[in-house]
């Protein structure tokens, strides 16, 4: 049954602008291939981490929140771990409370 | 040793509210979603070295206790608060 998850993934600060996008676009058409109807999509840009990742100390956010079935979760991530661009991803399902609250508030535009 | 603090003279007594009501902020403004992606909000919940603060001082239920130690631990995974830290606030 589909319910609701929220990627948010950090890519490398190496990148130039235009591979961020096609990066963000190559997940966006994985995630339309596995099915999903993205409901939300939020870009915070380059900002600097709490602390150094892969000796990096900046990366460009990205969240998305889509609708999916669930057992295609796994081979979504596992193309998010299998790219290298990408530094550190964090899938969450998303309950009721958290939908509501997705819904109600406008979201951070960076 | 213990007694000799108690010479101190505070100029001005400290204002520590003795029996300050400590109550759980979640339950009193009904907020039912602690998001982990906005960490100004969670860095109240945090001391300064960048560790949980305990329920005792802040006072939030154990529901909530719970909910904000995963959505801290979630920003700690995606590097938006430290694990680690010196003089965060």
């Amino acid at each position: 049954m589909t319910n609701r998850y929220e990627t948010v993934f950090i890519l490398t600060p190496v990148l130039s602008a235009e591979q961020v996008k096609e990066t963000v676009v190559k997940f966006k058409k994985s995630l339309k291939d596995a099915g999903a109807k993205l409901k939300h999509e939020e870009d915070w840009g380059l900002k600097k981490l709490a602390y150094p990742i892969q000796k990096k100390s900046t990366g460009f956010y990205h969240l998305f929140e889509y609708e999916i079935e669930g057992e295609e979760i796994a081979n979504m991530e596992v193309n998010l771990k299998r790219d290298e661009k990408v530094m550190r991803f964090l899938t969450v399902s998303l309950d009721k409370h958290a939908i509501a609250f997705v819904e109600s508030r406008p979201q951070r535009k960076k | 040793m213990a007694e000799n603090t108690s010479e101190i003279r505070y100029l001005t007594p400290p204002n520590i509210e003795l029996n300050r009501e400590k109550y759980c902020r979640f339950q009193k403004n009904r907020i039912k979603y602690i998001d982990y992606k906005d960490e100004k909000f969670l860095l109240q919940f945090v001391n300064e070295q960048g560790k949980l603060l305990p329920r005792r001082i802040t006072g939030t239920s154990l529901k909530y206790q719970r909910k904000v130690s995963q959505a801290v631990k979630r920003a700690r995974h995606l590097a938006l608060m430290p694990y680690v830290a010196d003089m965060l606030k």
